[in-house]
């Protein structure tokens, strides 16, 4: 093996990937700019059409009532709600979204609260609707005070003080660093995110510069110089390597980037966002262990090394950049997989799952971003995904030498 | 200097079995001397072509070009070897300086010595106008050109053409034509595969007739006509291969 033989293969190669107008389009400028600015758009309208929802005084209908003037008189005067007359579809009415909600009071419901009868209100409202939901969490608060107000006067009438109903209280506290908060909320996304962005960073290059070029007619080209074989895969195998961490680099970089500024701006709109949806109960952005962002990049790069290379092997076998893509494509799956298993509650990292690619990167990476460092799984993780990008890129020399698979018509 | 002994090459075909593409072919050329390999289109030109530069490994026999054997030392032939053919193509996203350099790096060559090559070449070939321009947007002519340059840029001792004016218009085949004489008239070692009868005529010093794999005769154009009772070379062509029917 030659170094400066490999390191010319590679220069070559990357000039000729940047000079590629779809490459770039494909890997940096989508990834880094038309990705975050769609992100934030459409975060922007998310926000604004719920903030206007939320800023709607929802329209309801009562059902019966007639015997419970106060309590009908209380809804009315209720500045969250705007209550119309009632109409005789008005089931119809709010599945045409006229109206958002109906309740419906029973017979006798204002007289029987005083004497300790149960009664059963009943709300009506569209699944799934979002201003409907609204409305219905409106009438909830009303009959929860409602229902308070007459457990009170209930123990006031029997002579009981107001706590007799409420023996204790209960309350929530979070004794968590706001880094285990931070990793526990974004350690299972994080590395399903890279690990999709690694993989896709490696396949445009993988195929382009084996099919691709076999299909262009410059493989033969290369071939007639007097480079050994291995210089050659080696050096285009660190270009696909070079592009796979590029992508999950430039990407990664703009979606915090994105994060934090789309945060910044919902937060200043008032609203509540996806940045706001992540972050912990104390209302703040989540925070993540730095060190925990540096283990997870020291793993990532045996994991692009086996994206490489497999992904260098399976493009190689193929002798049109179409047929590279119909073998790429589905393995798309396969990597997705591991990676959502990862993040499924309940599945923590053992000895077996840290022999398993992809899982044990998915695992190991939400532990290290909550500050958790098993060193014995860590060491068995780095090293069986090392081994197996040897022996991946091992078999991308082989499948190189085959004369079967170079010159495949 | 090309020694070729006994050559086979045997793939294995899902449809038809074990094809013998080339078939106990051998031959010999010297330095200043070009050997015109002439056959139909599949006879097994490409594919004893192929062995001969490295890029396939004869299932049988040996091959020896500028005194290296290709089956123990294959990058040491390679860098001894011009290989020209129409399934070579350029980089597209590469000027015709930057690839006729790359493959200059590739035979390790420094790069003082590429640049005072490139200017020579690019002199010689006629390049100037084009040489910083990227080869996706060149004419057939300045792509040929610039694969001319590119297989001479470490001046091997033997060069080898496979079918160099397949496609070409007459302007553009006449000059690569010429420029393989030029390389007989340099005392290169050229080997040249082609199925039109005209350029054989024109260009070879010998003439080997191949023919479902096999090398069916071979001489000088004169040794032909008088061993075949033929002047026409066509005529001479279907005679060897046993008549037109025969594919």
């Amino acid at each position: 093996m030659n170094w400066h033989n490999t390191v010319t293969v590679y220069l070559k190669e990357l000039k000729d990937m940047l000079r590629d107008k779809r490459t770039i389009r494909s890997m940096v400028v989508i990834p880094t700019l038309v990705m975050p600015a769609m992100m934030l758009g459409v975060g922007r309208i998310a926000t604004a059409l719920y903030s206007k929802a939320r800023t709607e005084i929802p329209s309801v209908m009562i059902v019966g009532g007639e015997d419970s003037p106060r309590i009908v008189s209380q809804l009315k005067q209720s500045p969250k709600l705007r209550v119309v007359p009632l109409a005789t579809d008005w089931k119809q009415e709010i599945s045409d979204r006229k109206i958002r909600a109906v309740v419906e009071l029973p017979a006798g419901f204002e007289a029987g609260l005083p004497g300790g009868a149960v009664a059963s209100v009943t709300i009506y409202h569209y699944e799934g609707e979002l201003k409907s939901s609204f409305a219905v969490s409106e009438l909830e608060a009303f009959f929860r005070g409602l229902r308070e107000q007459t457990v009170q006067d209930r123990l006031a009438a029997r002579g009981l003080s107001a706590t007799f109903a409420r023996p204790f209280e209960t309350r929530r506290e979070n004794v968590a660093a706001p880094e285990k908060v931070g990793g526990n909320a974004l350690g299972g996304i994080v590395p399903y995110v890279i690990i999709l962005l690694c993989f896709t960073g490696a396949m445009y290059p993988a195929m382009d510069l084996t099919a691709g070029e076999k299909e262009r007619g410059t493989m033969e080209t290369l071939l007639c110089s007097p480079v050994p074989r291995v210089d050659i895969v080696l050096g285009k195998f660190l270009m696909v390597l070079t592009s796979s961490l590029a992508a999950m680099t430039l990407s990664l970089t703009s979606m915090t980037l994105t994060v934090i500024v789309g945060g910044t701006l919902m937060g200043s709109g008032g609203g509540r966002g996806a940045a706001h949806a992540a972050a912990s109960s104390g209302g703040t952005m989540p925070m993540i262990d730095p060190m925990g962002i540096f283990g997870v990049l020291a793993m990532v790069f045996p994991v692009a090394v086996l994206f490489s290379a497999v992904l260098f092997t399976v493009s190689l076998f193929a002798k049109s950049y179409k047929e590279a893509q119909s073998y790429v494509g589905p393995m798309i799956f396969v990597v997705i997989l591991p990676a959502v298993v990862g993040m499924l509650p309940g599945i923590d990292l053992n000895a077996r799952f840290a022999l398993v690619p992809i899982l044990n990167l998915s695992l190991v990476c939400k532990e290290m971003l909550s500050g958790v460092w098993h060193w014995n799984y860590i060491a068995l993780i780095f090293g069986s995904t090392s081994l197996y990008a040897a022996i991946a890129l091992a078999l991308a020399v082989r499948m190189f030498n085959r004369e079967d698979v170079i010159f495949r018509t | 200097m090309i020694e070729a002994h006994h050559l086979t090459k045997t793939f294995r075909d899902k449809k038809r079995g074990e094809v013998r593409a080339a078939d106990d072919i051998s031959f010999r050329v010297g330095p200043g001397q070009i050997y015109g390999l002439l056959g139909a289109n599949g006879a097994g030109k490409t594919t004893t072509l192929r062995m001969l530069a490295t890029l396939l490994q004869p299932t049988s026999g040996s091959a020896v070009l500028a005194g290296f054997d290709t089956a123990a030392e294959p990058e040491k032939v390679r860098a001894h070897v011009g290989f020209l053919a129409a399934s070579t193509a350029l980089y597209g996203r590469l000027t015709a300086r930057e690839m006729i350099a790359y493959f200059g790096r590739l035979n390790g060559l420094p790069e003082a010595e590429i640049r005072a090559r490139t200017k020579r070449l690019a002199t010689d070939l006629d390049m100037h106008e084009f040489l910083d321009r990227r080869c996706d947007k060149f004419s057939t002519g300045m792509k040929q050109k610039t694969s001319i340059a590119r297989t001479l840029i470490h001046d091997p001792a033997v060069m080898i053409f496979d079918e160099p004016t397949l496609g070409l218009d007459v302007m553009t085949a006449r000059a690569i034509v010429r420029f393989v004489r030029e390389c007989r008239d340099r005392g290169k070692t050229v080997i040249y595969s082609t199925h039109l009868m005209g350029e054989v005529e024109k260009l070879c010093d010998t003439i080997g007739i191949i023919h479902d794999g096999k090398l069916l005769t071979e001489g000088t154009l004169t040794e032909l006509r008088t061993r075949h009772a033929e002047q026409d070379l066509e005529e001479i062509f279907i005679k060897v291969v046993g008549g037109e029917d025969t594919k």
